[in-house]
């Protein structure tokens, strides 16, 4: 008995001081953003207090309402979405092969090459997305290279700065290597017997993928999806530096209600609205994974 | 013709040899056994028969046709793995309907053919099942059912019930006889497990150091062993060597250090060879408390120095005056006593001239 409740009190004393920063850091604050969704804005930006002069308290769901009867915020919601998914498509298709290589070479240029792929966190966010602002730059090799490819073809030059394509660009390079390391992760673990014994079965090297290599790493690339879609779906900075005035998306909105037009109550119902949405994706990913692999745990 | 024809074939990885100038042959409907230690090379053997490694030298003929250019998928050939590897993310059902589907068999005789492939390794019922909710028994099973299912011309395994316990790996030994009975495709099967082999096979080809030693029937591996590896790998074998001091009248005597003259019966005629081994079995010796009555070919006296009670039988190491040792067994069959002699007893040894088993050299 009184080994049992030493082990418990153990237990807690080992995950308590993370459950208190999650509560404090976490909860906390994201029950003070609840809160804030309900109240009215101040006339100069911030909260209006939340009992007004006349002893009342100050609830109301007006900022809910705005978000769902005007469309442009819907929009921009659909847009993100939009871009995340294309970043998670073109990570997916850059980092399955990346993991593959990775996966299946010798152990001596494996922890190089892994270095590699996590080296980019070693410099500062904001800066690698300014190298970008060079990179494709109006005066840089790359865009005079589309531009005189183009005008063989008669078209006019455009613009890589300041477009979609460069906040695509930017965050396919930024989330590259979290749809790599999952699915690495997973390829490491697979069985060649497998493999072998689908070869002896008939399968030919497409089949074998098809058929065996891929279905059993979908763990790693529900997860690898997660990390890139989730992230990208709030993202404000690459847009804002690198994005054209069509390029608002939800993390810019978020941003501009905070820190611009200071409507906190409003800024609030986006940002419950993201997190919302990323949970509910998060838990169809998880579901679909589960039942993808549901006989994998062997 | 024989179904398999392997012809002098080498492989060398680095500077070790796996596998040094073997030539075989392995008919149709046969049962055959490579056996060795591991490191004989008998498993990469099979996995050049199979296709995944080639030789560096020699040839693999199937049916006279040359498997050189052929990718194991390409192959009539199955493999059961060791490992079993079943595919973790299909059911029973899936797993055995894999190599139906990658042989384009139409999807309305899939089923008939996974029923009957699963009816013969008795696993009905379980289609649904997932790998990792069959036990070690069941997954060989499948493993098997899903090699069978295609009607291969050649079922290779490697060391299928070596992951498996004692009692189950004789339940799977019978069935496994019974299975190559019924299909009649013939099963090449790697094991290191002389019981085993002695057991299942027909015919055994025991492997050391990359070449066959001997490549006959079970009896006559166990009975006739050609070389002092043959005997002492396959049960256990005292192997009482000397130099040979007489040879006449189809009788060989080798003089034994410790031991004395040990006279042993030679089928043949043999070279005259200054050096020989008799290869004599522990079961093939008398021992008693006292002098044999008659007279024996051979007879010598020792002491009890250990002993190992095995419940049917007990294995009694004798040692001779002269210093050496000999083994020898006896059946604990009769009067329900457990044991005859106890460590220190001072015993009599003796065995005719056709216990023993002369091996040159």
């Amino acid at each position: 008995m009184a080994n049992r409740r030493g082990r418990r009190m153990g237990a807690w004393l080992v995950s308590g001081p993370p459950l208190v920063y999650l509560l404090v850091f976490f909860a906390a604050p994201a029950l003070i953003m609840v809160l804030a969704s309900f109240r009215s804005p101040a006339e100069f930006g911030g909260l209006a207090p939340l009992v007004d002069e006349a002893g009342k308290l100050d609830l109301n769901v007006d900022s809910y309402v705005r978000f769902f009867t005007e469309t442009v915020f819907m929009r921009v919601f659909v847009k993100s979405a939009w871009y995340a998914a294309l970043t998670t498509l073109t990570c997916l298709l850059l980092a399955y092969p990346l993991a593959t290589l990775i996966a299946k070479s010798s152990a001596k240029y494996r922890d190089l090459l892994l270095l590699l792929v996590i080296l980019p966190f070693w410099s500062n966010f904001l800066i690698r997305i300014y190298a970008w602002m060079i990179i494709l730059g109006p005066n840089a090799a790359l865009a005079k290279l589309v531009n005189g490819i183009r005008a063989l073809f008669g078209a006019g030059p455009v613009p890589l700065l300041f477009s979609g394509f460069a906040v695509l660009v930017c965050l396919v390079y930024v989330h590259l290597p979290f749809m790599v390391l999952p699915i690495y992760a997973n390829l490491e673990k697979h069985d060649q017997a497998l493999l072998d014994a689908a070869q002896d079965l008939g399968a030919t090297a497409w089949q074998r993928f098809w058929r065996i290599t891929f279905p059993l790493s979908l763990p790693g690339v529900f997860a690898g999806a997660a990390l890139v879609f989730i992230p990208a779906l709030g993202i404000f900075a690459i847009p804002d530096i690198l994005g054209g005035p069509e390029d608002t998306l939800i993390g810019n909105l978020i941003k501009q209600q905070f820190l611009e037009t200071r409507d906190w109550p409003f800024g609030s119902v986006l940002s419950i609205a993201l997190t919302v949405a990323a949970l509910v994706l998060a838990g169809i990913a998880a579901w679909v994974a589960r039942r993808g692999s549901g006989a994998s745990r062997a | 013709m024989a179904l398999l024809d392997i012809q002098g074939v080498t492989r060398r990885f680095g500077d070790f040899t796996a596998i040094d100038g073997v030539s075989l042959a392995i008919e149709a409907g046969e049962f055959f056994t490579l056996l060795g230690p591991s490191g004989c090379g008998k498993t990469t053997l099979l996995r050049m028969i199979a296709g995944f490694d080639l030789p560096d030298a020699g040839r693999i003929l199937l049916d006279g046709e040359d498997l050189a250019g052929r990718p194991p998928e390409l192959r009539p050939v199955r493999t059961v793995f060791q490992s079993y590897a079943l595919f973790p993310h299909m059911t029973v059902e899936g797993n055995v309907a894999f190599p139906l589907q990658m042989a384009r068999v139409p999807a309305g005789e899939r089923k008939a053919r996974i029923e009957a492939a699963l009816e013969d390794v008795r696993l009905i019922g379980f289609n649904r099942r997932y790998p990792h909710e069959l036990s070690g028994g069941q997954k060989q099973r499948v493993a098997i059912a899903r090699a069978l299912v295609t009607r291969p011309t050649m079922l290779l395994l490697d060391e299928p019930l070596a992951a498996l316990d004692a009692k189950l790996r004789e339940e799977l030994q019978i069935e496994l006889i019974n299975l190559q009975k019924e299909v009649g495709i013939a099963f090449v099967y790697v094991t290191h497990d002389q019981t085993e082999a002695l057991a299942l096979s027909h015919r055994i080809a025991v492997m050391n150091h990359g070449r066959v030693e001997q490549l006959d029937e079970p009896s006559r591996i166990y009975g006739f062993p050609r070389t002092r590896f043959v005997a002492d790998f396959i049960g256990h074998c005292n192997l009482l060597s000397g130099p040979v001091a007489a040879n006449a009248d189809g009788v060989v005597t080798v003089d034994v250090a410790g031991l004395g003259p040990v006279r042993v019966a030679v089928r043949s005629s043999i070279a005259s060879s200054a050096q020989g081994t008799v290869a004599l079995r522990p079961e093939k010796i008398r021992i008693s408390a006292s002098a044999p009555v008659d007279t024996p070919d051979n007879h010598c006296r020792g002491t009890v120095a250990d002993l190992l009670y095995m419940g049917d039988v007990t294995v009694y190491r004798v040692e001779t005056p002269g210093g050496s040792r000999v083994e020898a067994l006896l059946a604990n069959s009769q009067g329900g006593r457990a044991k005859f002699f106890e460590v220190g007893d001072a015993v009599e040894m003796s065995w005719p001239v056709n216990a023993g088993h002369f091996i040159e050299g």
